[in-house]
C-alpha cells in the first residue's frame, strides 16, 4: 500500500500521467493507450444515491471496469462512539444509514445487550418490531420511489413520498424526531407508545396494501419498465454469498435467507411471514422482492399490534444498566444514585467481543462490539449492507451498458452514510 | 437434498490442524476460534469447504487494537466473522498481529467479499494483508498520514466559536488565497 506521491514539478501533465500510473492493474491496457474511455460519474450525480463516485472504463457504451470511490461521507462514527459511554452513542448509530435509524439503534442496542447480557422485555420487544418494520416500509418507499424516477417513472416518486410523509409523522410522534429517532435504548424502548399511535398505525396499515397496489399498477406490468429492468445486472446465487450480498439482492437470486427468519432476534419468531424470493437475480425480481416484502411488513406489524400487552415495561428494569423512570427519583434515595452514576459514567462492560447482526432494509447489518472493562467501548465496528453491495458493483456491472448501470446501483439499494460511516 | 449431519468447528478444526489452533473462547453464545496467523488460509478454506462446516458466507472482518497495555499474544486482533448459510451458525476466527508491521495473508481468495472489509482495515488500523488485489486506502484520502483507528491515534476536535475567541479562531482557519 505505497502511497502515491506526487511528482515535484510544475508540468500539469506530470501528474495526470502518475495518477494513471495509479491505475494499472486496476483498468485494463486499453484504457492506457486510450482506446477505451475512462469516465468518471459522481461524486454528484442523481442516481448515484449519495456520493459516490465511479470510475468506468468504457468500450462505447459498455462498462469493461468500474472502480467505486467512497468516503466522501465518511464521519469517523466508530472512532467517536470509543470515546463514549455505551448509551451515548445510540445519537450517532442514526446518523450511518440515514434511511433506517432504528435498524442501525437496534443492531447497536442488541451488541450492548449481549456484551452485558441485558434481558429485554416481551412488551419491548414487540415495540422494537413494530419500529423495524415501519423503518423497512420507509426505507423501501424512499428506495422504490428513487429507483423509479432513476429509470424515468417519475410519478411513482410523488405517490411514495406521500406515503412516507405518514410513517414520518408517527416516528416523530414516538421519539419527536422524523428521522434520527434514538428511539432504542440498550435495554428496550426510550418511552411507551403515545395513545395516539397505534390508532393512527393501525388506520394507516388499513390503506397501505392498496397503496403498494396502486405502485406495481404503474410499474410491475409497465412495458417500459419490464424492458428496462428484467435481464439486467443479474447475479447468480453462489456469486452473490462469495460477494458478500445479502438482503433483497441475496433473495432476489433466489437464495431464501432473512435473518428474521433464519436467525431470529428481538422475538421475530413469533410472527408469521413469507420470505419473498425471487428466481433470475436480476433487477426486476430484486424489484419484486422488495415490492413482496412491503406487504410481508404489514402482516408483521398487524400481528404485533394485536399482540402488544396493553400495559407492561417498555425497558428493563435492571437499573444497573437502565436509569430509573423520572417518577422514582423523588421516592428512592438508590433511583438517585442509579440515576447520578449512569447519566454521567454510564456502566461498565466486559473485555469481552461481541458480533450481532440483524436484517435492516438493505441486508445483512452487524455490529462488532469490544468492550474494555470500562465504560466505553475499546471498539465498535458496523458491517453494513451498502458498503458489501458497492463492493461488489464492479462484478454486477461488467459487460452491462452504462444506462443499464444506473439501474443496477439503484436496484441493490445504496446509501452511502451506510457505506461510509 | 440430504444436508450431511453438521460437525462442531472446534473438534473438527482441532482435529484437522492441531497446530494451528491456539485458543478457543466462549462469550455470550459466540464461538472465538484464536489460530496462528500463518495457517490463516488454510484454517478458512477448510472452515468453508469441509462438508458439514460450509461456513460459505464472510459477514464481517473488524480488527481492533488492543494499545496500550495489552495481556494478549498482540497489539492487534483481526476477527473474521463467518456464517453457514446451510447450518445457521456463525462462527469467529482471530488472528492477534505483532505491533510492528502487523500483517495476514487475505482471504479474498476464498471469500471475494473480504475485499474492502480488509482494505478498510489496512486504510484505518495499518495492517498490511498479503496478496490482497488492491490495498489502495479506501475511505481516507490517497494522501493521508496514519491510521484513524489505532488507539494511539488522537480523536482529535475543534474549539467552541463564541464572540470572545472568534478573531483567535478565524486567524488560524484555512482560507482560499490567490
Amino acid at each position: 500500500m505505497a502511497l502515491q506521491t506526487a511528482a515535484n514539478t510544475n508540468d500539469p501533465m506530470a501528474e495526470w500521467a502518475g495518477s494513471l500510473e495509479q491505475l494499472k492493474g486496476l483498468v485494463t491496457e486499453r484504457a492506457l493507450t486510450g482506446e477505451t474511455m475512462l469516465l468518471n460519474m459522481g461524486p454528484h450525480h442523481p442516481s448515484t444515491h449519495g456520493v459516490l463516485r465511479l470510475l468506468l472504463e468504457l468500450d462505447g457504451e459498455e462498462v469493461i471496469t468500474c472502480l467505486p470511490d467512497i468516503g466522501f461521507l465518511h464521519t469517523g462514527i466508530e472512532k467517536n462512539i470509543e470515546s463514549k459511554s455505551y448509551e451515548k452513542a445510540v445519537p450517532l448509530t442514526d446518523r450511518m444509514d440515514y434511511l433506517a435509524p432504528m435498524s442501525n439503534n437496534t443492531a447497536y442496542c442488541l451488541a450492548v445487550e449481549k456484551l452485558v447480557g441485558l434481558d429485554v422485555p416481551e412488551r419491548a420487544q414487540i415495540m422494537r418490531v413494530i419500529c423495524l418494520e415501519m423503518t423497512r416500509l420507509n426505507s423501501h418507499l424512499v428506495w422504490l420511489g428513487t429507483h423509479a424516477i432513476d429509470l424515468g417513472a417519475m410519478s411513482v416518486f410523488l405517490y411514495c413520498f406521500r406515503e412516507r410523509e405518514e410513517l414520518l409523522k408517527m416516528f416523530e410522534m414516538l421519539s419527536g424526531q422524523r428521522m434520527m429517532g434514538s428511539y432504542m435504548r440498550p435495554g428496550g424502548v426510550w418511552r411507551d407508545f403515545p395513545p395516539e399511535f397505534l390508532p393512527m398505525l393501525e388506520n394507516f396499515l388499513g390503506y397501505f396494501p392498496s397503496r403498494v397496489d396502486d405502485y406495481e399498477a404503474l410499474l410491475t406490468k409497465n412495458p417500459i419498465w419490464m424492458d428496462r429492468t428484467q435481464g439486467v445486472g443479474v447475479i447468480e446465487p453462489e456469486k452473490a454469498m462469495a460477494w458478500g450480498v445479502s438482503g433483497p439482492s441475496l433473495r432476489g437470486s433466489g437464495v431464501a435467507w432473512d435473518l428474521r427468519k433464519s436467525m431470529p432476534y428481538s422475538g421475530y419468531d413469533m410472527f408469521d411471514f413469507n420470505v419473498p424470493v425471487g428466481e433470475h437475480g436480476d433487477v426486476y425480481d430484486r424489484f419484486m422482492v422488495r415490492i413482496r416484502e412491503m406487504r410481508e411488513s404489514v402482516k408483521i406489524m398487524q400481528q404485533a399490534i394485536k399482540r402488544l400487552p396493553a400495559k407492561g415495561p417498555f425497558r428493563s428494569d435492571n437499573r444497573k444498566f437502565v436509569p430509573p423512570p423520572r417518577a422514582e427519583l423523588g421516592q428512592s434515595m438508590e433511583a438517585v444514585i442509579h440515576h447520578f452514576k449512569l447519566w454521567t459514567e454510564g456502566f461498565a462492560a466486559p473485555d469481552e467481543e461481541v458480533f450481532v447482526a440483524i436484517e435492516s432494509p438493505r441486508g445483512e447489518l452487524g455490529c462488532y462490539l469490544h468492550g474494555t472493562g470500562g465504560n466505553k467501548p475499546r471498539r465498535v465496528h458496523f458491517k453494513t449492507p451498502s458498503f458489501m453491495h458497492i463492493s461488489s458493483l464492479p462484478v454486477m456491472t461488467h459487460g452491462h451498458l452504462i444506462a443499464d448501470l444506473v439501474a443496477i446501483v439503484g436496484s441493490v439499494d445504496v446509501v452511502l452514510g451506510d457505506c461510509d460511516r | 437434498m440430504i444436508i450431511p449431519q453438521a460437525l462442531d468447528p472446534v473438534t473438527a478444526l482441532k482435529q484437522a490442524m492441531p497446530d494451528a489452533v491456539e485458543d478457543v473462547r466462549e462469550y455470550g453464545g459466540d464461538i472465538t476460534i484464536v489460530v496462528k496467523p500463518d495457517h490463516l488460509q488454510a484454517v478458512s478454506q477448510y472452515l468453508r469447504d469441509t462438508s458439514g462446516l460450509v461456513y460459505n458466507f464472510l459477514s464481517d472482518v473488524s480488527a481492533v487494537d488492543y494499545y496500550p497495555d495489552y495481556n494478549r499474544p498482540g497489539r492487534f486482533g483481526v476477527s473474521y466473522h463467518i456464517l453457514s448459510l446451510l447450518y445457521k451458525r456463525r462462527l469467529r476466527v482471530k488472528v492477534y498481529l505483532p505491533e510492528e508491521a502487523p500483517s495476514v495473508a487475505t482471504v479474498t481468495t476464498i471469500w471475494p467479499g473480504a475485499n474492502w472489509l480488509e482494505r478498510e482495515i489496512a486504510d484505518m488500523m495499518g495492517i498490511d494483508f498479503v496478496g490482497h488485489p488492491d490495498l489502495r486506502r479506501l475511505l481516507m484520502p490517497d494522501d493521508w498520514q496514519g491510521h484513524p483507528h489505532r488507539r494511539d491515534y488522537p480523536l482529535g476536535y475543534e474549539t467552541v466559536m463564541f464572540s470572545f475567541n472568534a478573531d483567535e479562531i478565524m486567524k488560524h482557519k484555512p482560507h482560499a488565497t490567490d
